[in-house]
């Protein structure tokens, strides 16, 4: 029987093809919006907290802050390369340590003109920052020590210079500076934040404070933990390090900043999935909003088929038969805009993940969620027109025109 | 279907009681002042094997008696027995599965389902009796045959004539077997000359498969072709008595 009922539904929506599609879109692009919202909202939260995790998710950032002085604030007094070596020596939980200065600055290769951060640091940067090579070297001890001109470009920047030339030996002038370029970064690509990571020029700490920036400041200290777990340990050494070398009193605010990429990664992570949840939430609101649609049409056919109501009871249909029957055409009416809509949405999030260069996280649980709450709207909004059939007289019925 | 004690299952042995036995069946619509009584203290007995015409002016009661006898309806008062059992204490489902077991409906307005081919409307009613596919498309189209339409199976009742869609009806009414096939004015939607092929085909029906038929009409024409006529005045039985063959009327015995 549930079978030819199924035969019979199928065959009455096939009857009114047009107007079932049209029933049914409401739950199409509730399933599909649904599914597409969580669907990229899972992408964005895996893109974020990977980003995260390759700017080095044991990173700490130790940065100078800013003093207040009644009513103006002053820069607080820059670090030296003797802080760096202090964290390196002192503190047991730390694996690298890489001293920083940078400043925007110009640079020239043949006719070419480009502005960009020039960062000095040691070699350790590259294992702090999680930045690899592409082709050439990286600095050696002696170019470490004396401070010679030489450079790595980060992919934009040498782009930028070089287009479709050779970088590697060529030499670029960086301020005043002519230095040689000894390597390129392999793309890192845009940050979470959105900024460039491949926009920067890395030299030695030696050669940038000597003849870039003429002073011993180092701007701020990248850290990397001995692994993920240690973070806070080395966080909290290198506070109470840095509060002992600068004279802050116990008590007194720092005139520095410890920064944990962990912390910032699980905000990241927390905000993203916050979203998720609210537009998979507006998304779901559309999907009850398709289930009214499946109702009211649901309803119509009733009225409009109040007098073949009439003939399966003259001929025999008992109530939960004709129940059954208009409850049967709903869920299968509502089914398929599950499935359309599950396909859609797929189609869609694949696409758009594609398109904006997020992953593309297939989540089964979700699909299969929004495809069952399909079918229970087709229950829900079925029952009541299915119902207002069943208990109709079958003499006023077939007297109905 | 655990049948359990539904009417349907409740079965009488036919010959003992009669068909249909309708005494003092009182029919009341509305309350207080605005009573009517549609059908005050009918009587009707009918037999297995009888072409009974009910005729009558309108508001006599006679559309009213037709849907008691078809199960459609139940007296106020009064008692209506079909096979031997009492029709006015059952429930809505069990009237239903009477409906579904003993009767065949044929209606004026043809009541086809629309855009469903002839082949599906006559298989309607085996759907409900639980008649599996193959079964029910061969007994589908020896009923169509039986009524003259091979060749139509697949036609819907827009590509079907007036006098076709009643044949389909018919055919509709009779692919179950029932032991009475009630026809409410079934050529009140056709020419005379269609009227006159229906009415053979139910004669037919009457006399070769011994299927009883209850027939309501206003034309005495038509009513000529039955056995039996009874007349309904005031929500009575006024006359009852064999078909009178008029001179000219009707067919050759």
């Amino acid at each position: 029987m549930l079978w030819t009922t199924l035969v019979m539904a199928f065959r009455e929506i096939r009857r009114n093809a047009l107007r079932s599609f049209l029933t049914t879109l409401g739950i199409v692009i509730g399933v599909g919006a649904v599914i597409a919202m969580v669907t990229l909202g899972q992408g964005a939260t895996i893109k974020v907290t990977g980003d995260v995790a390759k700017m080095g998710n044991n990173l700490l950032t130790v940065s100078p802050g800013s003093e207040r002085r009644g009513a103006v604030s002053v820069a607080a007094t820059m670090f030296t390369l003797d802080d760096a070596n202090a964290i390196r020596r002192d503190v047991s939980s730390v694996r690298f340590v890489a001293p920083t200065a940078s400043r925007a600055t110009s640079m020239v290769y043949a006719n070419r003109n480009y502005t960009a951060t020039v960062t000095g640091s040691i070699n350790a940067y590259l294992d702090v920052r999680g930045y690899a090579l592409d082709r050439g070297r990286i600095f050696s001890e002696t170019e470490q020590r004396v401070g010679m001109p030489v450079c790595v470009l980060g992919e934009t920047v040498r782009k930028e210079l070089f287009g479709a030339e050779e970088a590697l030996d060529a030499t670029i002038r960086v301020g005043k500076l002519a230095c040689r370029v000894v390597g390129v970064f392999a793309s890192k690509g845009q940050s979470t934040f959105g900024f460039d990571q491949d926009d920067f020029v890395l030299m030695p700490l030696a050669t940038f404070q000597r003849r870039i920036a003429g002073t011993t400041d180092v701007g701020a200290i990248f850290v990397s933990a001995r692994d993920e777990g240690s973070t806070v340990k080395a966080k909290r050494q290198i506070e109470a390090l840095m509060r002992e070398r600068r004279r802050i009193a116990l008590g007194a605010a720092p005139d520095f900043a410890v920064r944990d990429m962990k912390e910032i990664s699980d905000t990241l992570a927390t905000i993203t999935r916050a979203l998720t949840a609210l537009l998979g939430a507006v998304a779901a609101v559309s999907l009850l909003v398709g289930g009214i649609g499946i109702m009211n049409i649901m309803l119509v056919s009733v009225t409009e088929r109040t007098r073949e109501i009439g003939i399966r009871m003259a001929i025999g249909a008992r109530a939960h038969e004709v129940l059954l029957q208009f409850v049967v055409e709903a869920i299968v009416l509502s089914v398929l805009g599950g499935l359309l809509g599950m396909g859609l949405g797929l189609a869609g999030s694949f696409a758009v993940a594609r398109l904006v260069g997020l992953p593309f996280v297939l989540m089964p649980e979700v699909v299969l969620l929004a495809f069952a709450f399909s079918a229970a709207v087709g229950i829900a909004f079925g029952i009541f027109p299915a119902r207002k059939a069943s208990r109709l007289n079958p003499i006023e019925a077939l007297r109905h025109e | 279907m655990s049948a359990g004690a539904t009417a349907g299952e409740r079965r009488v042995e036919p010959g003992r009681a009669p068909l249909v036995a309708l005494s003092g069946v009182e029919k009341v619509y509305g309350k207080g002042e605005s009573q009517v009584y549609a059908l005050a203290g009918a009587d009707l007995r009918i037999d297995n094997g009888e072409f009974v015409a009910i005729m009558g002016p309108s508001g006599s009661g006679k559309s009213t008696c037709m849907n008691i006898v078809g199960c459609l309806d139940q007296p106020t008062s009064g008692s209506y027995r079909f096979r031997g059992v009492e029709v006015g204490t059952l429930s809505r489902d069990e009237l239903a599965l009477l409906r579904r077991h003993y009767l065949g409906f044929v209606f004026q307005g043809f009541n086809l389902l629309a855009r469903t081919s002839a082949v599906e409307n006559v298989e309607l009613p085996l759907v409900y009796r639980r008649v599996a596919a193959g079964e029910r498309r061969r007994l589908a189209l020896a009923a169509l045959a039986a009524v003259g339409l091979e060749g139509r199976e697949k036609h819907t009742p827009a590509e079907l004539s007036g006098g076709q869609q009643q044949r389909v009806a018919i055919a509709r009414a009779i692919v179950t077997n029932p032991s009475i096939l009630l026809a409410d004015e079934p050529t009140g939607n056709l020419d005379s000359a269609r009227s006159v092929a229906l009415m053979e085909l139910l004669v037919a029906l009457n006399r070769t498969r011994g299927i009883t038929i209850v027939m309501v009409t206003h034309e005495p024409d038509m009513a000529a072709y039955s056995t039996r006529t009874v007349v309904f005045r005031d929500g009575k039985v006024a006359s009852d008595g064999p078909t009178s063959r008029r001179a000219g009327a009707g067919h050759a015995p």
